[in-house]
């Protein structure tokens, strides 16, 4: 009898133990059709979202040999930092070597390191690393006063709806993306010229002053929106969340 | 002895049942952890000290609140937690304009707040079905006490500007808390008359596929079969009445000259910026114009060019209330926009459409088609009248109870994901249904949920004390014959006056303080370019004199600033050191020609107006009423408020009075 409970014990604990063990997610039941040599960004990269939502355009990547010639049926699966979610997460690529996939960044506002998989014939792995830029609350309304008020001078490419003033300006503003000089800048000089124009920093005066347009917590998410968008990234706020 | 044993043993185990259970429990189990992540940080004494043992509740009574979230999401306010790669529930919430003890946490995320583990918290169970809320419908939220746009918050702004725009609200009634209904933006055409405008042929392309004819169309599809489509565009034809002059015949005087240059009409297009409001289908696949009139890519296959050339003389005969101003144009010009549109046309669009002459047994099921499908609900058709709630009301669609929907198997049981499904595809939920197909992109769909989603019972049931309420909407009117003008050209249709009308060109409100008089009659006449960085552009109406010194007069005497009196200083005459004075203001100080020019040959910046003859443009008084306070003036102006002193302000204000431009530079405008 006791012997008999004992063989239990063990073929149950084995159950558990194989239960516990076994491989989660990877039975995609995608089979290559083609192996590439090259990962390469199509479109859909660098993009500002939201935090939580899906990103206005799709993310496309293309498999490519070595010859540079796009290849069909190669499979790729994308991965990113946890709470970011990819509809489809994998798949084979289509006629022009091209997989898309729509993505759903994180719930924290940062840029976010997203990572597309493919391996060649051999089985050696080759990888795409992709950033995206998912904008919080703040950051969002900062992004939006950037748009009305800071993009038509320090943004130096045009749109359809908007001329950019930059080349007209006879000392040039620095666009949001310099990380360069924006990140040696602390959050109280950002303040400061924004709030009191150039001249508070001994900077051109075609910094107009903004403290009494913009309230106190627009200038702060202005800054987190900037100190978000630099590059390099600022470290002292500026997340970039990578897979672990 | 054993058997009292026993029993007292027994009585000593289930006592300790309840202290095991909650020493066991799952928010112990986090805060545990919680402390542990703390002790392997830097500021370990700070985030201890602001730690609180046991379980913690935030309780608002005004807002019916009840939240334990904080038990285990215990770093919510710790600034040196904001990282995602930190686990949850530990994580710093991001910066949001609400505190946490103010508001709590379901007002904005849903779930059961009086929860304490993780399953009941979170998801939707029996007892309790409020799941929490994805993030990437969170801005619905604000949308239950805010009812105006936010800066913050542009998916919940863009997904009701859809509600309207698509025309979501001609079926679906949607109240707001203060007893108005959410109105449609979308304005479709009436189909009483459209015999005169198009041909069946059209109709029946454009019921089976409107996206076909124009990709950025609003109107839904309906997935009509081929013979269903026949019979609505034979009763719509049948059924429609003529109107005496909407139609017009090139005369006979233009029919014998050749024809018209197609290069000016396209020229005539653009100096009237046609494409302020109408978009064009480019070669690369861009649509590039403005969204307040239809897109104009295959207009050649639709209308009928009499009744384009009589709509180009005056759209009031067909359309009272279009949007669409009077022009004015001349024959030649008539004849050379008719043709330059008429000639914009895919020959794929009508080639396999291919309709016999309508039977009456095709009509009256046609007419039947267009009752049961609810076409009187968005446009007028003769003999049919608009249905009442043609479709469900959504006005509490954001707090449906959840055992009241039928869901497709494999869908999330949640609101959200029902209302962007139905959304998405409506007849997925059964072939039979009438709702059409909307042609939305992925976005579009969830702004449209998360703008729903903000309709919910807190939202109805919130005292107005607590809420934001929306401006309410003007229906003002300009009176006499000025009014009379001003329908005609549509003002309103790009600027705002007293709270009515649209946001293309500059609100109006206060023009008769602003501009001189001369000016203003000289613009209206012919319009000269303030803006060089502007794309789009006040159009020329070829007004009489009459008509502009009219217009001119109302807008001088009742748009007025009541703040001050516009002519309090003078127009000229200023001392040429205050002049000198406000130069070097301009220049130096201000640096004005970043954004404004006042010599061409030397300033460049073209975000605000060219200030070449301002002086001849604006009055004094307003110039240095702006400089003060440019807001006041016209709220949302991006002009920064400089918080100028008198003495600037008017010296300033001098210089910029002797920029009278030359006549020359007049003329050439």
């Amino acid at each position: 009898m006791k012997r008999y409970l004992r063989t239990l014990f063990v073929v149950s604990l084995a159950l558990v133990t194989a239960g516990c063990t076994r491989k989660p997610g990877t039975a995609s039941a995608l089979k290559p059709t083609g192996f590439g040599a090259a990962l390469v960004e199509s479109s859909g990269g660098k993009q500002i979202g939201a935090t939580g939502m899906v990103l206005a355009q799709p993310l496309v990547v293309q498999v490519n040999d070595e010859q540079g010639t796009a290849v069909t049926g190669a499979l790729v699966e994308f991965s990113g930092p946890a709470g970011v979610g990819f509809d489809p997460p994998s798949g084979l690529t289509d006629s022009s070597g091209q997989l898309s996939t729509n993505v759903a960044l994180g719930d924290m506002a940062g840029r976010y390191q997203l990572v597309a998989h493919t391996s060649t014939k051999a089985q050696k792995p080759v990888e795409l690393k992709m950033e995206e830029i998912a904008l919080g609350y703040q950051e969002q309304v900062g992004f939006q006063l950037d748009n009305k008020y800071c993009a038509r001078c320090h943004d130096p490419e045009s749109t359809p709806e908007r001329v950019s003033n930059y080349d007209n300006l006879e000392t040039k503003p620095h666009p949001f993306t310099e990380g360069d000089t924006l990140n040696k800048m602390s959050d109280a000089e950002l303040t400061a010229i924004i709030s009191h124009g150039g001249p508070a920093l001994n900077k051109s005066a075609l910094m107009p002053p903004y403290g009494y347009t913009l309230r106190k917590t627009e200038i702060e998410a202005l800054i987190a929106y900037i100190r978000l968008v630099s590059d390099p990234p600022y470290h002292a706020s500026g997340m970039v969340y990578a897979q672990r | 002895m054993s058997a009292f044993g026993s029993v007292s043993l027994l009585l000593l185990i289930s006592l300790a049942i309840a202290p095991a259970k909650n020493y066991f429990s799952e928010w112990r189990h986090y805060q545990k952890q919680y402390l542990a992540l703390v002790r392997s940080r830097g500021e370990a004494v700070t985030l201890q000290r602001h730690f609180h043992d046991g379980i913690q509740q935030i309780w608002l009574p005004g807002l019916g609140v009840v939240d334990r979230c904080t038990t285990c999401h215990a770093g919510l306010k710790e600034a040196s937690l904001a990282d995602a790669n930190l686990p949850q529930p530990f994580r710093r919430h991001p910066v949001i304009p609400h505190t946490l003890d103010q508001f709590g946490c379901v007002m904005c995320h849903r779930g059961q707040g009086p929860a304490t583990t993780v399953e009941q918290a979170h998801s939707s169970t029996e007892a309790w079905e409020q799941p929490t809320l994805p993030a990437r419908y969170v801005q619905s939220s604000c949308g239950q006490c805010h009812r105006s746009p936010l800066t913050g918050t542009p998916q919940l702004n863009l997904g009701r500007n859809l509600l309207g725009r698509y025309g979501c609200v001609h079926c679906h009634t949607i109240k707001l808390p203060d007893g108005s209904a959410i109105k449609p933006t979308d304005d479709p055409p009436s189909l009483e008359h459209i015999a005169d405008k198009t041909t069946r042929e059209w109709i029946y392309a454009w019921l089976k596929d409107p996206q076909a004819y124009a990709v950025t169309a609003t109107m839904p599809n309906f997935k009509l079969s081929d013979p269903d489509a026949r019979d609505i565009s034979a009763f719509l034809i049948a059924s429609s009445t003529p109107i005496a002059g909407d139609t017009a015949p090139a005369s006979p005087a233009s029919k014998d000259q050749k024809a018209p240059d197609p290069a000016a009409g396209a020229s005539l297009y653009g100096e009237s910026f046609c494409a302020s409001c109408h978009a064009v289908q480019n070669a690369a696949g861009n649509v590039v114009g403005g969204d307040v009139g239809p897109e104009l890519t295959r207009i050649g296959n639709k209308v009928k060019p009499e009744w384009l050339r009589a709509w180009l003389r005056n759209p009031r005969v067909y359309d009272s209330g279009t949007a669409m101003p009077h022009y004015r144009f001349t024959d030649p010009q008539l004849s050379l926009l008719t043709a330059f549109l008429g000639n914009k046309t895919d020959s794929d669009l009508l080639a396999n459409v291919h309709l016999d002459a309508a039977t009456p047994e095709q009509i009256a099921h046609g007419k039947l088609l267009v009752t049961e499908y609810g076409c009187a609900s968005c446009h007028e058709v003769s003999g049919i009248k608009k249905p009442d709630n043609f479709a469900p009301e959504l006005t509490r669609i954001g707090s449906k109870p959840l055992t009241q929907i039928i869901f497709l198997p494999g869908m999330t049981h949640a609101i959200p994901d029902y209302i962007a499904a139905k959304i998405r595809q409506p007849r997925s939920f059964g072939a039979a249904l009438k709702m059409p197909q909307f042609n939305l992109a992925p976005a579009q769909i969830d702004a449209l949920t998360t703008a729903l989603l903000a309709l919910t019972d807190r939202a109805h049931d919130l005292p107005l004390a607590l809420t934001v309420p929306a401006k309410p909407p003007s229906n003002y009117e300009p009176a006499g014959k000025a009014g009379q003008l001003m329908a005609d050209m549509a003002c309103f249709t790009c600027h705002a006056i007293n709270g009515r009308g649209g946001d293309m060109a500059p609100d109006l409100t206060w023009e008769g303080s602003s501009v001189q008089r001369q000016w203003l009659q000289a613009f209206l006449k012919n319009p000269g370019t303030l803006r060089p960085a502007l794309i789009r552009r006040m159009p020329r109406f070829n007004l009489s004199d009459d008509d502009a010194k009219e217009l001119t007069d109302y807008i001088m005497t009742v748009y007025q600033a009541p703040a001050f009196d516009r002519d309090s200083m003078p127009l000229s005459g200023y001392p040429p050191a205050q002049v000198e004075q406000g130069k070097q203001l301009f220049y130096s100080k201000y640096a004005c020609q970043g954004c404004h020019i006042i010599d061409t040959k030397v300033d460049k910046g073209y975000i605000g107006p060219t200030l070449t003859q301002v002086g001849s443009r604006l009055n004094a008084a307003w110039i240095y009423h702006w400089l003060k306070e440019p807001q006041t003036m016209r709220p949302g102006t991006i002009e920064p408020n400089r918080n100028m002193n008198d003495e600037d302000a008017r010296a300033l204000t001098a210089f910029l009075m002797t920029q009278k431009g030359s006549s020359k530079q007049e003329a050439k405008k």
